[in-house]
């Protein structure tokens, strides 16, 4: 086949994710069937041994993000993939891979409901899950891509982030976009950015495995190069509050150290992770916020909105945590009321009201019917906020 | 050396036997990982220099499944106590056997949750008192040695911390086969387990896994009653069987080969 043609394809939102992380450099899944994500663990086994991956079905959720995060201490690239009830499974393991900073890959394709919930219809319910499902104070990279291009996009991104910041990141698909199909041209394998971990350069017997590396001293979020196991550098891993040198330590000042540390490293390249994209931002009015397949309608509301002479335009959110507080408060500048349409009863549009400070007035809306957005629904409630 | 395990507790016995099973074996400290879970067992891989993983509570065998097919290279050893092994990780330990991954599981059963001071665990024997089972236990214990060889273990054994020489014999062996071998090591709990029921100090409870403790063989000439409250200990079962991580670089091979 023609290289060319087969980057053009008629694609999966899921097998595109799949894409993506094999060319981020994704060598080993272990997963869990649940709906909607299962297609994600079918086309993995199917890839993964053909190129030297591994892939297993592990006997539940739990036991999946456990072993991705045994893989990646391996030195492999390592993700899993969920939906809604396996998410929740998963969250103690992933404060694991926070506090260990263990890179991984966390997708979870949201569904319906809190619970069992309608395992085959959207929902946009996990936003706050994504954040705040694990327990204590842990660090959050999330990332929610709008189209089935994007998903592949955005999986690359999730790796190359896992990689350098060492730490789980999470995709936030949906049911829409996991299921859809578009056309998409895939990009040139040689033109994808990919970022694999730093290595430590130190001799074994100075490695510490959580200090810095020459250079990061002062630094308040440096990010400790990392061994794998089994290349010589010994060394001890405990989701236990350990100092430098990886063992563990009741300290004050060391356990105050490392939780600062882990927040800060996310905290102080904010700029370099939150990616948002714009329409019509420049001198709108009225803002539509969204997100996920939510985005697809506001979009062409938004341009109606336009046709129609309403001074509308469209935030979308490619990173949703860490939350792009800076580019709203920015957008305040001509926006006097922010709609925000979400397939939940309002996770981001308090996040949006808490950023803008009362600088506008916000819109939560609402639709937790199953069923996506219409254009013409969010171009209504435009048209009345205008 | 310091360490964080109770006056009299067996568990030093028991990592000693896994250290001078690793040592009789020879094997590169660089090539040796040591993976728990949690609880007092599982605080073992601290103490020792290897590639060593400290996880959550029960998840010790899946964290090490992901690591062994991540790297076959590597001899994964992992170290659980009985209420994470048994209970909260009993899936996964049921899992690993059926895949016969090549991994070695070593359980020190000290029949009682002793970081969290005395409740009842899976292996706590029927009648005895915990800080949950304050009017003596109801439930009856597992065989773990029936368990894993029935899920497909193909290497199983059970030793105690008073036979230490011989229970490091067991670990060496276990270390040697490959697929999954299991290594059931009885222990002391003089604090939470031996007080509460009024079996003594140290001393009594290793004198009690002196005088219970039977050979396979000694076992087949004792009656059922003779048999009574003790338990057997030694090589108690082993066969050959395709190993998981070898049947995927095999499976792998095969595809990139066309075929």
């Amino acid at each position: 086949m023609n290289p060319e043609r087969s980057r053009i394809r008629l694609m999966q939102g899921n097998e595109a994710c799949v894409e993506g992380a094999i060319a981020a450099g994704c060598r080993f899944y272990a997963g869990y069937p649940i709906t909607p994500s299962t297609e994600i663990a079918e086309l993995m086994s199917e890839r993964l041994p053909r190129i030297g991956g591994r892939f297993i079905q592990m006997e539940d959720e739990i036991g999946s993000m456990a072993a991705v995060i045994g893989a990646s201490l391996g030195g492999r690239k390592a993700m899993t993939a969920t939906s809604g009830p396996g998410f929740s499974l998963k969250q103690e393991n992933i404060g694991f891979a926070a506090v260990t900073e263990v890179p991984c890959v966390i997708v979870d394709v949201q569904r319906f409901g809190p619970s069992t919930g309608q395992p085959t219809s959207p929902g946009q319910g996990d936003v706050m899950a994504a954040r705040w499902g694990t327990h204590g104070d842990h660090p959050a990279v999330v990332l929610s891509p709008w189209s089935v291009r994007e998903t592949f996009d955005l999986t690359v991104r999730a790796f190359n982030l896992a990689e350098k910041l060492r730490t789980p990141v999470i995709l936030l698909s949906d049911e829409v976009i996991a299921h859809m199909r578009e056309k998409v041209e895939l990009p040139d394998p040689a033109s994808i950015e990919v970022v694999d971990r730093r290595r430590p350069t130190v001799d074994a017997d100075e490695y510490l495995a959580y200090g810095p590396a020459p250079g990061d001293e002062g630094q308040e979020g440096y990010i400790p190069p990392m061994a794998d196991f089994g290349d010589g550098y010994r060394y001890h891993v405990t989701a236990l509050f350990h100092g430098l040198d990886g063992f563990p330590t009741g300290d004050h000042a060391e356990s105050d150290f490392l939780l600062r540390r882990i927040n800060a490293k996310i905290e102080t390249r904010r700029s370099e992770i939150i990616q948002v994209a714009r329409e019509s931002l420049s001198d709108a009015e009225v803002v539509v916020v969204a997100y996920g397949c939510t985005a697809r309608p506001a979009v062409s509301a938004v341009r109606e909105a336009r046709a129609r002479g309403i001074k509308a335009g469209l935030l979308r959110l490619v990173t949703i945590w860490p939350f792009a507080d800076e580019v709203i408060q920015e957008t305040a500048n001509t926006g006097r009321v922010f709609i925000v349409p979400e397939m939940n009863l309002g996770q981001v549009s308090r996040e949006v009201e808490r950023a803008l400070h009362g600088a506008a007035r916000v819109v939560p809306f609402a639709r937790v019917d199953t069923e996506l957005f219409t254009p013409d629904e969010i171009l209504a409630r435009i048209s009345e906020e205008a | 050396m310091p360490h964080l395990w109770c006056p009299g507790c067996g568990h030093g016995i028991v990592l000693g036997a896994v250290v001078r099973a690793i040592d009789r074996l020879s094997l590169d400290k660089d090539k040796v990982a040591v993976v728990s879970g949690i609880g007092c067992a599982s605080r073992a891989p601290g103490y020792l220099d290897f590639n060593t993983l400290h996880t959550t509570h029960g998840r010790a065998l899946a964290f090490a499944t992901g690591l062994k097919l991540a790297r076959p290279d590597l001899r994964v050893i992992v170290v659980a106590g009985d209420g994470d092994l048994a209970a909260i990780g009993g899936n996964h330990l049921i899992h690993a056997c059926r895949r016969n991954i090549d991994l070695t599981t070593v359980c020190f059963n000290n029949e009682i949750y002793g970081m969290t001071s005395g409740q009842c665990s899976p292996m706590t024997p029927t009648g005895k008192v915990a800080t949950t089972a304050p009017f003596g236990n109801i439930e009856r214990n597992f065989d773990l040695c029936d368990l894993t060889r029935a899920a497909g273990a193909t290497f199983v054994a059970r030793g105690a911390a008073y036979y230490a020489r011989a229970l490091s014999g067991l670990i060496e062996q276990a270390i040697k086969h490959k697929g999954f071998s299991f290594v059931e090591a009885v222990s002391q709990c003089p604090t939470y387990y031996g007080r509460r029921n009024k079996i003594g100090t140290a001393p009594d409870m290793l004198e009690w896994q002196r005088t219970h403790a039977v050979t396979a063989e000694k076992a087949a000439a004792l009656s059922p009653e003779e048999m009574a409250g003790k338990f057997i200990i030694g090589k108690y079962f082993e066969t050959e069987a395709p190993e998981y991580t070898e049947e995927y670089a095999r499976l792998s091979e095969r595809l990139k080969g066309g075929r």
